[in-house]
């Protein structure tokens, strides 16, 4: 009566309310000759992936029915390395839930720390005997085949570390399918330019295919722990990283190799050679001068020996590449110039006296570094590899040498 | 002597012929009781049906579906169900009156079938005091719900019991000034009468049939809302509300006696439905003024073949559910009211009410 409608109009509203109802679709779901629409996360049975559990317990703990049954024993592992520790593990024998005490709470899916329990949402096992409700591991076990995918994750959200990870290998499979594809048409080009270039390009090619044996590209680490990145993270990509810079580096040789051989045949060898130092810079020395201003800044000596290594690397590398473009730029064939496209910048920083470039000719007649060749094997190299890296270095230093005496000629 | 009595049992019965009455005596009076008897166990339980599918699906619900087609049976299947469950008898009950009071509620409804017209000649007995009759009659199941409520032995019981009776009280006298007030206008008590009344009035100055629910428009409301508290039919069911008395004057009662006091509701609406047909709503005609197909008789509604007699009876069974639908359709749609309520009502309301209707009505009727 408080509202302003005339007396009963309040009686009619409700018959027409009703009479609406009359026509519109019961909400009934005839159950068990249809399944009934339930939620996605349903919390019909809880199913057990038995790989996952560690025995942890908590589900047991926290359960407020206590009707989580564990049983288990230990086992000792072998250690994984040798001289390791022998570890023990615990091996899950009996997990068993008793669903006739079950309250469908849920603390025990929460609080499991491994994903080993879910929720699935088959609900249809009820029984006339009680005992049977107590479903042991492998009926548990089972359920796990009706758990329903987990949700998609929201818009824009943070991909999982799993999923980067398979996606970061994935490329990189295809990435190294693409490289062996292109290496693959290279050799196919390969017979005309090795007829005249007499098996300078043969152990070239073969390094192509890159091996790291835990190298790392020095500046990219650096960056990345200036970044603040995990040291692990920046190891892995710097390795990464390292092994990107080398197969460039090889390719650039072969095709630079290849162009000299079309050009002007057997002559450019030499001059082609001398880009493999391009890249690969003697790790191991620092660069005194900025390892002196990092310790006076008072950085740690392991950090200060890093960035010092790695400005060293960096003005190496800086060095020769001004020294490689002059040298190929006489030559004048146009792909080792583009190759070389992005290293001027470096060339400018630290300009080299352009005269001694020319005489930057080393001629190898097989001389190796000795010190290179013996920490390569000691590093499980193997010999074919180890002496052609050697023979570099030893080309690197005797370069190195001859500029030295230059500049200080 | 007992020509003499025969001879105006006679004239007390017989208005108009039967289609029920054969030459022999007993074949008559067995296909009468047959009649009655089939309408009181067939009807109520369409009614019923009606009731539980309508209320469903107002209340989003399916229904019965499982029992029969589309859950038909699901009254049948209940009968049966009651029939094998335990029939319990308190150990304080009053045994006798305890037992008797489902058969004194029940056999009341049976009887009113006796006079109630289906169709053309479709009818047991067309007594001259037929709404007389019907009235007395169903004021006899109140006798049986007060029986139940005070032999139970439980205070839900007695105070339903006893509620069933003030309000039984207290509605029947504006059925009865209701029913009164047409009876007035049709000048006869026959049921049968009342139709053939209704087929012949016209509205005063004009030659356009109408049913009485025109002109006592008021008097129909007033006797469908009493119908209904007479029925402890929700919204008026204080005497058995579940939520305070836990099923009143029914309480006590199990198995067979229970489902006699159920059939005695589903059979009480079909009752009322039928008699607000008969008195109302022109009986067997479908609309006003249209005569059944093959009938000639009195404003054409006798002597019809067979087509226009199961037409006649159709017609009458389909308004009689129509009602049996509205009520179902308030049931669902009010709440129940309180007790002084439901009395303020019948009190100050609907007697007031009936009794204006009546002088009204016998004033037009002089005048007119």
């Amino acid at each position: 009566m408080a509202t302003t409608s005339a007396p009963g109009v309040g009686l009619l509203k409700g018959l027409g309310v009703t009479i609406k109802h009359l026509f519109k679709q019961p909400a009934t779901q005839m159950y068990p000759k249809q399944r009934p629409d339930l939620a996605p996360r349903t919390r019909g049975v809880i199913a057990l992936m038995d790989e996952n559990c560690t025995v942890c317990m908590l589900c047991s703990r926290e359960c407020p029915d206590w009707c989580i049954y564990i049983e288990s024993h230990k086992e000792t592992v072998p250690p994984a390395k040798e001289g390791g520790r022998a570890r023990t593990r615990n091996v899950l024998d009996r997990f068993a839930i008793d669903f006739s005490l079950c309250m469908y709470c849920g603390i025990c899916v929460e609080v499991c720390p491994f994903d080993a329990l879910w929720w699935s949402p088959e609900f249809e096992y009820a029984e006339y005997d009680m005992g049977k409700l107590l479903h042991e591991k492998e009926k548990l076990r089972e359920w796990m085949d009706t758990v329903p995918a987990p949700p998609m994750l929201e818009e824009g959200a943070v991909a999982p570390a799993e999923v980067t990870d398979a996606i970061a290998k994935k490329e990189k499979e295809l990435e190294a399918e693409a490289e062996k594809q292109r290496e693959a048409s290279a050799a196919a080009e390969a017979p005309k330019s090795k007829a005249v270039e007499s098996g300078g390009g043969a152990p070239k090619k073969a390094d192509v295919e890159v091996k790291g044996a835990g190298e790392i590209d020095q500046e990219t680490f650096d960056k990345l722990i200036a970044e603040g990145k995990s040291e692990r993270i920046a190891r892995s990509k710097a390795k990464a990283a390292w092994v990107r810079k080398e197969k460039e580096r090889l390719r650039a040789e072969q095709e630079s190799a290849e162009g000299g051989a079309e050009g002007e045949g057997a002559g450019e060898e030499a001059a082609a050679k001398p880009k493999a130092a391009q890249v690969e810079v003697e790790a191991g020395q620092i660069d005194q001068e900025t390892y002196d201003k990092l310790i006076g800044e008072g950085k740690s000596e392991r950090m200060a020996r890093a960035k010092a290594k790695a400005a060293y690397v960096r003005k190496e590398r800086a060095r020769l590449t001004a020294e490689q473009e002059t040298a190929s730029a006489e030559p004048a064939t146009d792909d080792a110039q583009a190759d070389d496209a992005g290293a001027v910048e470096g060339a400018d920083a630290e300009p080299a006296p352009a005269q001694k470039v020319a005489d930057v000719h080393v001629e190898g007649t097989g001389e190796i570094d000795q010190e290179t060749f013996d920490r390569l094997i000691a590093e499980g190299k193997s010999e074919r590899i180890a002496r052609s890296k050697a023979k570099a270095a030893w080309v690197r230093k005797e370069k190195q040498r001859i500029i030295d005496e230059g500049g200080d000629a | 002597m007992t020509d003499l009595v025969l001879e105006q049992a006679v004239t007390f019965a017989a208005q108009s012929a039967s289609l029920l009455t054969f030459d022999s005596f007993l074949l008559s009076v067995a296909a009468k009781i047959a009649f009655a008897l089939g309408l009181f166990f067939v009807v109520p339980l369409v009614g019923g049906y009606m009731e539980h599918k309508v209320m469903a699906r107002m209340q989003h619900r399916r229904g019965p579906v499982e029992a029969g087609p589309f859950g038909s049976l699901q009254l049948v299947a209940d009968g049966i169900k009651f029939i094998q469950k335990e029939d319990i008898i308190p150990r304080a009950a009053d045994k006798w009156v305890f037992a008797a009071a489902p058969g004194v509620a029940l056999v009341p409804g049976m009887l009113i079938f006796l006079v109630i017209p289906l169709g053309p000649g479709v009818f047991a007995l067309d007594l001259e005091l037929g709404l007389f009759y019907a009235l007395a009659i169903s004021s006899i199941s109140v006798l049986g719900i007060l029986m139940g409520g005070w032999a139970s032995a439980n205070k839900f019981s007695l105070i339903g019991g006893l509620r069933a009776g003030g309000q039984l009280i207290a509605y029947e006298l504006p059925l009865i000034l209701a029913a009164i007030t047409v009876a007035v206008q049709a000048q006869t008590l026959s049921l049968v009468g009342i139709v053939e009344a209704q087929s012949t009035f016209m509205l005063p100055g004009t030659d356009i049939n109408v049913w009485f629910v025109f002109p006592q428009i008021i008097g129909f409301g007033i006797f469908f809302i009493a119908a209904m508290a007479e029925l402890s039919r929700p919204p008026f069911d204080m005497p058995i509300a579940d939520s305070e008395l836990v099923f009143g004057y029914m309480t006590e009662y199990t198995g067979i006696k229970f489902a006699m006091f159920l059939l005695t509701e589903y059979g009480g609406m079909i009752i009322m439905s039928a008699l607000m047909v008969v008195l109302y709503l022109g009986g067997w005609q479908l609309l006003p003024g249209v005569p059944l197909p093959g009938c000639d008789g009195a404003g054409g509604l006798f002597d019809c073949g067979w087509l226009g007699t199961l037409a006649g009876v159709g017609i009458t069974l389909g308004k009689i559910m129509a009602l049996v639908f509205v009520m179902v359709w308030l049931r669902v749609a009010y709440p129940r009211l309180r007790e002084d309520q439901l009395q303020r009502m019948a009190w100050i309301v609907l007697v007031p009410l009936a009794l204006l209707n009546l002088a009204v009505v016998t004033v037009a009727k002089v005048v007119f």
